[in-house]
């Protein structure tokens, strides 16, 4: 048996734990731009400071600390830090080039950190999510007002990108997270992807799926309802679909419900810790957290549950401890029938 | 909530082969009058979008690219599904990457052999869409039952088992061929297609069956009437045999049972193929039924006009149509007891619902205001029979509660006070508006006289809020009880507190925010926990005034001596020393009279437009804004056409003059030369220092003189308006009870206004003064002033002082060269003008002067020859003692 079957038997009997933010992680570790450049990139000709991904290469060690903080808090599965390892979102800081080897190294460095805790705790395997993040254009946005039908990228373009990380990680991680999907045709571009890196490698990773609603409007940024946007991608058979950022757990509430009532699959949820204050900073304690979340267990609309924006080990540690020893949701299996989907879903009679 | 649905509706107006009109729209590129037709569809009722670019004059892949990609931004089309729909797989698949839901793409088929369907069926699975397949193979398409089913079923079995393609995901056209044709063989075209649908049904678990419905009546193309009858039979067998779907144009379709008998069974005998003779007897009635058919493409819109009046009254009210309005209140009036029931009954009860809706943020401003238009409207109906009931009963009317409202003395603005004016009356309300410049004892007299439950106060101008205050104090003095509302841009729920509530006692005073809460306030008062409510005022405003005097202990102030110690000077090249100041053009005024609207039109700074409609959010970003973007986008709309109207029939004229003097600075103030001579003193502009400590932290102390150098320099000054014939227009709308054209024709006059100041200014700059004669600087780099050089206005934060109009009004010979008043609050009237003075340095920036001290009020009265108590009362807003 795989490690995955191992985690895929054990999301029958339990709720698996995801980890949280990497992000705030870091920005405690308060890395200055030195940090971030090291001796190899000492004379790039940009600032370096906040390439998050950057540091697999010049300060792997600081990314290993996350991992295994989140490991030792009760992780089973660990996020890669490649959010932005691809070449597009890399342009930002002139470091196209260098988006599959980050993506590469990401992979391994949390390997590493996983494989340890897998062979100290062998009852709880752990395993490595390859992060594929949202990408800093989007396709069905314009960003020029005056001209809504504008696109700064194609889809091929955002796809061959998805391409190029998807290949540098995919021998190295046990599944692919597509996540903080704010655009749906960014992530059916990554689904295609996905589709023709498996082709290329000849061998195939589970997918999972997760969304962000932005606001209390209660869509993506894109406009889609959740449901909406689960009919969009149901097309990738995910192994796991559900929501993170942006909201906390109780804003996020309905939409996680929504997914819940019509997912044939497991439900994967990474609230932030809360909403940010006047200062970008995220305040819910883990108890505020944990007593938003509490409701989900008990109501068994979840499988997966894990931290965004704000949530650290003590939230992640919090949450494990809450969900531990309740029964995971059982995915539906509605009866089959032409799903379409705008913004809105479209359902014709079964 | 999911649109579970039996038959659906796909819209086929966005097909360029079957619309003419669509068509021509993107031959001409004229995407956006297409996206309407788009938009048509699904208002008339289609749940999925058809768009087909199939013709040889239209590149299929960027044309389909470009409409889906448009649709996109826009919420009300996109938020059905697209079919994407050609006969060409490279524009299928371009269609395909544009679309983030789950689309259908209409259609694929075994025309070109299995190996190539199966590759298109895998990258329509990989790219999570539906798709059509089309009865068509090797061979061609299939005509007969048999060869229909034959080719469904082969083609079912490989999509299932070859590409693992979810069967509920294969929708198959079976093909809807002409019948009636005169070709014998196509008589039977229809029933083969019924036929075919009923083994698709019933051995093919999960497929649906689509269609392309018109095809079917081919043979009458030009007799609408017939085609549509014609539909409407084929769909009404074609649907128990188990069509799912059908390419219908959605605002179109005759309802069975209303078409006449004869035809019906005529045309049924020809769809079901019952009689050889079938054909020949349709032709022989056609001509009798043919009509053009367009009457009923409105059908679904019109629905409304189905419903009883007290409901057409209700969906009236909140859509904001007037057209039936008079119609539909005669026939409630003729069914009421009395015309005030009409009034107090239906309604009320559409109001109440628009309330509501506004009150839970689904309805916004412009909307309401457009309620209210068709409320006066029914109301102006209904009053003369109220009259003459009145005449012969003696009765009157009841209302919630009777409100007077006034912009006080020397104040002209009054676009708020109307719009609370008009979400008060929406919610049942009488409103007394006394207008604008209302002096005091006029508004008392009259709050006497109608016996008025409150009294509410506008204003925007500084100089208003002494106004108010005395107004307060005068309603002590007189024994009012009742509530004083006060409202508008420049009062403050401190400046209340702190100012007006002191001097009126008697009774409550109450700060309202905007209009959307003038009801919640209004309610409250008049409501049977007043006395709560009341008393919460007092202690919430007290709690202000406490913070108010906290705030000012607390902040470190300099002397003015101090704060002159620490001027702006310019930064780089040794300050004054080094700089030359360019010279104007000219010297002296030049005046510009009616000046072309049209190239005000592209100055216009629309977001302040929309915060007047309390729509708040940057433009253009507020047009998409996820709550409240159709409202933004309705009015956007209504504003340009009237815009159109305002330049083309010249509604108003515009106005305005500007010059340049020798000048130079006087300490705090400029002094203004009559000639280059620089010997004689024409005017003086005076200005105010900031004096609040800026601690270690190297900023200057800021006054507006700062910016002309101590000798050798020019300062200009500038007065325009866009509102000469503004009040008769106005006047005009209000008297048709229009108060939405009203308040939207005064806030464009603003807006042109301040487009005005902004094209002069850059004139100025560019020409006139000259100082930057290649400034490219346009749309949002002159509404984030990236240019150099201020225009600042009195009465503004650079300098708060109104009094300083009176010498730059003296200086131009405004009044007497562009028609701009002044009033004696130094307001302008008309309302829309804009003026202020011209300062060149390129380092020249805006400030606020903040709060003022009283040795620099001492100092600044010394220089303006005012007494310090006159100089206190017009800098009464900054003082900060």
């Amino acid at each position: 048996m795989s490690l995955w079957d191992d985690i895929t038997t054990a999301s029958a009997n339990r709720i698996l734990m995801l980890d949280g933010a990497m992000g705030t992680m870091l920005q405690k570790q308060q890395l200055e731009e030195a940090d971030f450049r090291g001796t190899r990139f000492a004379d790039w000709p940009s600032s370096l400071k906040g390439n998050n991904d950057l540091l697999v290469l010049t300060k792997p060690s600081a990314v290993h600390a996350v991992h295994d903080a989140f490991l030792a808090a009760g992780a089973d599965l660990i996020e890669t830090n490649s959010f932005n390892a691809t070449s597009i979102s890399q342009d930002d800081y002139g470091m196209s080039a260098l988006a599959p080897e980050i993506a590469r190294a990401s992979a391994l460095v949390a390997r590493e950190a996983a494989d340890a805790w897998t062979a100290k705790t062998p009852e709880k395997p752990r395993a490595v999510l390859g992060s594929i993040g949202p990408m800093n254009k989007t396709l069905s946005i314009s960003p020029k007002v005056e001209d809504p039908g504008y696109r700064d990228v194609t889809f091929d373009e955002v796809k061959d990108a998805y391409v190029e990380q998807l290949t540098a990680m995919i021998d190295v991680v046990d599944a692919i997270l597509i996540e903080t999907v704010f655009d749906t045709l960014n992530c059916k571009a990554a689904i295609a992807a996905c589709r023709e890196t498996f082709v290329a490698v000849g061998y195939e990773k589970p997918i999972i799926i997760s969304g962000t609603i932005t606001d209390r409007s209660g869509r993506t940024l894109s406009g889609q309802t959740a449901e909406a946007f689960y009919i969009s991608i149901a097309h990738a058979k995910p192994w796991a679909v559900g929501l993170n950022c942006a909201l906390g757990a109780d804003e996020m509430r309905p939409h996680i419900e929504a997914i819940s009532r019509v997912a044939e699959t497991r439900v994967i949820a990474f609230p932030n810790a809360g909403l940010p204050n006047a200062f970008g900073e995220y305040d819910e304690t883990p108890d505020d957290m944990t007593g938003q979340i509490s409701p989900w267990i008990q109501g068994g609309i979840v499988n997966i549950l894990g931290g965004c924006c704000g949530t650290t080990p003590e939230h992640i540690g919090a949450i494990a401890k809450a969900a531990a020893g309740a029964t995971p949701r059982i995915p539906v299996a509605p009866k089959p029938t032409l799903r379409l989907s705008g913004l809105e879903p479209f359902q014709i009679a079964v | 909530m999911s649109t579970a649905t039996q038959f659906i509706n796909i819209g086929e107006r966005t097909n360029v082969a079957g619309s003419a009109r669509f068509k021509k729209l993107i031959v001409n590129n004229d995407y956006e009058k297409a996206l309407s037709v788009a938009r048509q569809q699904v208002e008339s009722g289609a749940q999925i979008i058809d768009v087909n670019m199939d013709d040889g004059l239209i590149d299929g892949v960027s044309a389909m690219t470009r409409f889906l990609q448009l649709m996109a931004g826009e919420p009300d089309i996109s938020r059905v599904p697209v079919m994407i729909d050609s006969s060409k797989w490279e524009v299928l698949e371009a269609g395909l990457k544009c679309v983030q839901g789950k689309a259908v793409v209409n259609s694929i088929s075994m025309k070109e052999g299995e190996a190539e369907f199966l590759a298109h069926a895998r990258k329509v699975r990989d790219l999570g869409a539906a798709a059509v397949i089309m009865a068509f193979d090797e061979e061609g398409q299939a005509e007969t039952a048999d060869h229909k089913f034959e080719i469904c079923e082969r083609a079912y079995n490989l999509l299932v088992n070859e590409v693992d393609f979810p069967p509920e995901d294969i929708i198959f056209d079976p093909n809807i061929f002409a019948v009636a044709t005169g070709i014998e063989e196509h008589n039977d075209y229809a029933v083969a297609f019924f036929d075919a649908c009923k083994r698709i049904k019933a051995n093919l678990p999960h497929a649906r069956i689509s269609g392309g419905l018109s095809n079917v009546s081919f043979a009458f193309r030009g007799n609408n009437a017939l085609r549509e009858a014609m539909h409407s039979v084929f769909l009404y067998h074609a649907i128990p045999a188990g069509l799912d779907m059908a390419i219908v144009n959605a605002g179109q379709l005759t309802i069975y049972d209303d078409i006449p008998d004869e035809l019906r069974e005529r045309v049924e005998d020809v769809i079901l193929n019952r009689r050889p003779d079938a054909t020949d007897r349709l032709l022989d009635i056609a001509d009798k039924y043919r009509g053009d058919g367009k009457a009923k493409a409105h059908v679904v819109d019109l629905e409304w006009r189905n419903l009883p009046v007290e409901k057409r009254l209700e969906h009236a009210l909140v859509r904001g149509i007037t057209d039936h309005i008079v119609a539909d209140t005669e026939e409630a009036r003729l069914t009421a007891e009395r015309p005030l029931h009409v009034i107090e009954g239906p309604l009320m009860a559409g109001m109440n619902v628009v309330g509501d809706l506004f009150g839970a943020g689904k309805m916004f401003l412009p909307q309401v205001v457009k309620s209210a238009r068709v409320m006066k409207a029914s109301v102006a109906h209904l009053l003369p029979f109220m009259e003459e009931e009145k005449e012969l009963l003696g009765t009157a009317g009841s209302s919630n509660g009777k409100i007077l409202m006034a912009t006080v003395k020397g104040d002209v603005h009054d676009i708020g006070k109307n719009i609370v004016g008009v979400v008060l009356q929406c919610n049942g309300y009488d409103v007394i508006d006394l207008g604008v410049m209302v002096q005091c004892e006029k508004i008392l007299d009259a709050a006497i006289e109608h016996d008025v439950d409150m009294v509410g106060l506008s204003g925007l101008i500084t100089p208003s809020l002494d106004e108010m205050v005395y107004v307060g104090k005068e309603m002590q003095r007189r024994g009012f009880t009742k509530p004083l509302l006060i409202g508008g841009a420049t009062t403050s729920k401190t400046h209340t507190a702190v100012k007006i509530e002191p001097a009126y006692t008697a009774g409550p005073t109450v700060y309202v925010t905007d209009a959307s809460r003038a009801v919640g306030v209004v309610g409250k008062l008049l409501g049977d926990s007043s006395v709560d409510y009341v008393s919460g005022l007092r202690t919430e405003y007290a709690k202000a005034r406490d913070a108010h005097q906290r705030g000012q202990s607390a902040k470190a102030r300099l002397t003015l001596k101090e704060a002159r110690d620490n001027p702006w000077t310019p930064k780089d090249g040794g300050g004054w020393g080094a700089y030359t100041p360019p010279k104007p053009t000219f010297l002296g005024t030049k005046t510009l009279t009616n000046y072309p609207l049209e190239n005000l039109r592209n100055f216009i700074d629309w977001t302040p437009f929309f915060a007047t409609w309390e729509l708040k959010g940057r433009y253009p970003a507020i047009l998409e804004n996820e709550v409240y973007g159709e409202a933004a986008r309705d009015l956007f709309a209504d504003a340009n056409a009237m815009l159109d109207q305002i330049i083309s029939e010249k509604w108003v004229s515009a106005n305005g003059i500007f010059g340049f003097w020798p000048a130079e600075r006087n300490g705090d103030d400029v002094r203004v030369f009559a000639d280059e001579t620089r010997d004689e003193t024409r005017a003086n502009f005076h200005g105010l220092r900031q004096q609040i400590s800026k601690g270690n932290r190297n900023k200057p102390n800021f006054c507006i003189s700062d910016f002309c150098a101590p000798a050798d320099d020019y300062i200009g000054g500038f007065a325009v308006t866009a509102g000469l014939g503004e009040a008769a227009k106005s006047k005009q709308f209000e008297a048709d009870g229009d108060d939405y054209n009203a308040i939207l024709f005064k806030a464009l006059c603003d807006r042109l206004a301040e487009a005005f100041a902004e094209h002069l200014h850059q004139r100025v700059r560019r020409e006139f003064w000259g100082y930057a004669p290649d400034e490219t600087a346009n749309g949002d780099d002159l509404i984030a002033e990236k240019y150099a050089g201020i225009r600042p206005a009195p009465g503004y934060p650079a300098q708060p002082d109104h009094t300083e109009k009176a010498a730059l009004f003296q200086l131009l010979d405004a009044t007497k060269e562009t028609g701009i008043e002044l009033t004696q609050s130094f307001a302008m009237h008309p309302a829309s003008s804009v003026s202020g003075l011209y300062f060149s340095h390129p380092d020249s920036v805006y400030f606020g002067v903040g709060k003022i001290e009283k040795d620099q009020v001492e100092d600044y009265a010394r220089r303006k020859d005012m007494s310090v108590e006159d100089t206190e009362r017009w800098l009464a807003p900054i003082l900060n003692y």
